[in-house]
């Protein structure tokens, strides 16, 4: 597999529940460090499609590629399990609502996998929990429990999480969406930090300015398909669909 | 009412309180290990253990403890299962609240945010990896109160096996009116021994939850 050619490769996806399809026939590349925006309404499919790149909601049609190796393909449930635990290891995730772990301190959030996964002794971890929280500035709440942190400090914790696995590919499912509005830069910063060294990213938003200003490439999709798709440049300034016209004025008045 | 009667007859009541409170531990005991199995089943993913799951639980449920009790106890010498009446207390209270507490478990293993799994599992933990650090520990920190409950109910619950002879509180009453003639005061004691179990206990169980509690 070529390095810079379609990191992340979805061919002709398609997702139904029963008999409503919510993800029509998409296909999608992803080169390595490209940071890639999806937008849309809601209901769009779009927390779908990136939901089955590490299948938590699996396809019922098409493939999903990583680097070089099919996430989705067909194996004895035992294998498939197997297989998919460790195509997740490379994958990280930050969600909506963080999901942060609330029994377990920061530290325990962040080093939990590591230890379990790849059995990295008690020192390498604290090693790695206080390297990855000085990253996303949360050092001194290493030993707080998610409780006692607001909603931009919960965030940044499950980024650091998800880091901590050292992923090759950040999947945000509307990472800022349920964050107060100050509390929403803090949150952007990181993820800006994570675009300027190259991160590869596919990022669910709502937010237009700060997809116009960290992605290479923005996806619009409505009711199941990809409507328009190219650089935020053109997709915000210039689209050429109606439907992505209409949504933008609904967007980009509402967020002023 | 004969306070002296009551003095002098409580010595022999503190005597079966000890046995209710050993019927009350181990059937705590098979319950718990009943209601983990029954729970491991009904949230199996297969189909066939989900079925005997909550056929176990409907099957309990469904019929009176004291029905249960005599079927294993009577009825079982019939189909070669011999007992003497204070196992046959503990297996049929036990299996009997494992029932409950298979539905205590498991409303607290389903009311973890999905979220939790999810987190996990992108995370690269497996099924069972993710359910023993992340569910299972803060699963058990809601299930105590309401398990609680359940040996709240239990304890209560073994006064049944004074139908099949058990020398515990609620038969010793019985026994004790045979030759006092004072049912009374008889009742009036076990039942403060009851109460008194049940007090203790359930200090015991909020000072757990207070322990664990997550802030």
């Amino acid at each position: 597999m070529s390095d810079t050619q379609n990191f992340v490769e979805i061919r002709n996806a398609r997702k139904s529940y029963g008999y409503i399809e919510v993800l029509k026939d998409i296909s999608l590349n992803v080169e390595r460090g490209q940071i890639v925006a999806i937008i849309g309404p809601s209901g769009s499919g779009k927390s779908t499609l990136l939901r089955a790149i590490n299948d938590l909601d699996p396809l019922t049609g098409g493939e999903v590629w990583l680097d070089g190796v099919q996430v989705n393909k067909t194996l004895p449930h035992r294998q498939y399990e197997k297989h998919i635990n460790q195509m997740r290891e490379h994958v990280g995730m930050v969600f909506q609502h963080f999901n942060l772990f609330p029994h377990l301190t920061v530290r325990e959030n962040v080093t939990m996998a590591p230890r379990l996964l790849k059995g990295i002794s008690k020192e390498e971890a604290d090693q790695l929990a206080e390297e990855q929280l000085r990253h996303v500035g949360l050092l001194d709440r290493i030993d707080y429990y998610p409780s006692r942190l607001s909603g931009g400090q919960k965030q940044r914790c499950a980024i650091a999480r998800a880091l901590a696995m050292k992923p090759k590919l950040m999947l945000f499912d509307e990472a800022t969406s349920a964050l107060d509005p100050e509390l929403v830069e803090e949150v952007n910063l990181v993820m800006k930090k994570l675009a300027e060294e190259h991160m590869t990213m596919i990022i669910v938003t709502h937010e237009m300015d700060f997809a116009a200003s960290v992605c290479d490439r923005v996806l619009f999709m409505d009711q199941g398909y990809v409507v328009e798709e190219g650089p935020p440049e053109v997709v915000f300034k210039n689209p050429k669909e109606e439907r992505t016209r209409a949504f933008l004025r609904k967007h980009l008045g509402a967020n002023k | 009412m004969d306070f002296e009667l009551m003095l002098r007859i409580y010595p022999f009541f503190l005597k079966a309180a000890v046995v209710t409170i050993e019927l009350s531990v181990l059937t705590t005991i098979l319950g718990l290990v009943c209601g983990a199995l029954g729970t491991a089943a009904r949230l199996s993913r297969h189909w066939y253990l989900r079925a005997i799951g909550a056929a176990y639980v409907s099957v309990i449920r469904g019929t009176p403890a004291l029905i249960q009790l005599f079927l294993l106890y009577f009825g079982g010498p019939q189909i070669g299962i011999q007992l003497d009446a204070f196992e046959a207390g503990v297996i049929g209270l036990g299996v009997n609240i494992g029932a409950y507490m298979t539905e205590t478990m498991r409303g607290s293993i389903i009311a973890i945010d999905k979220g939790q799994t999810e987190a996990a599992r992108t995370l690269g933990l497996s099924r069972f990896q993710a359910f023993r650090k992340v569910v299972l520990p803060q699963a058990l920190r809601l299930m105590i109160r309401p398990l609680g409950v359940n040996i709240n109910a239990l304890i209560k619950g073994t006064a049944l096996v004074a139908a099949i002879s058990v020398v515990e509180l609620t038969y010793t009453a019985q026994r004790y009116i045979g030759s006092t003639y004072k049912p009374f005061e008889m009742f009036l004691l076990s039942g403060l021994l009851y109460m008194v179990i049940i007090y203790v206990t359930g200090k015991g169980i909020s000072y757990l939850d207070r322990k664990v509690r997550l802030t």
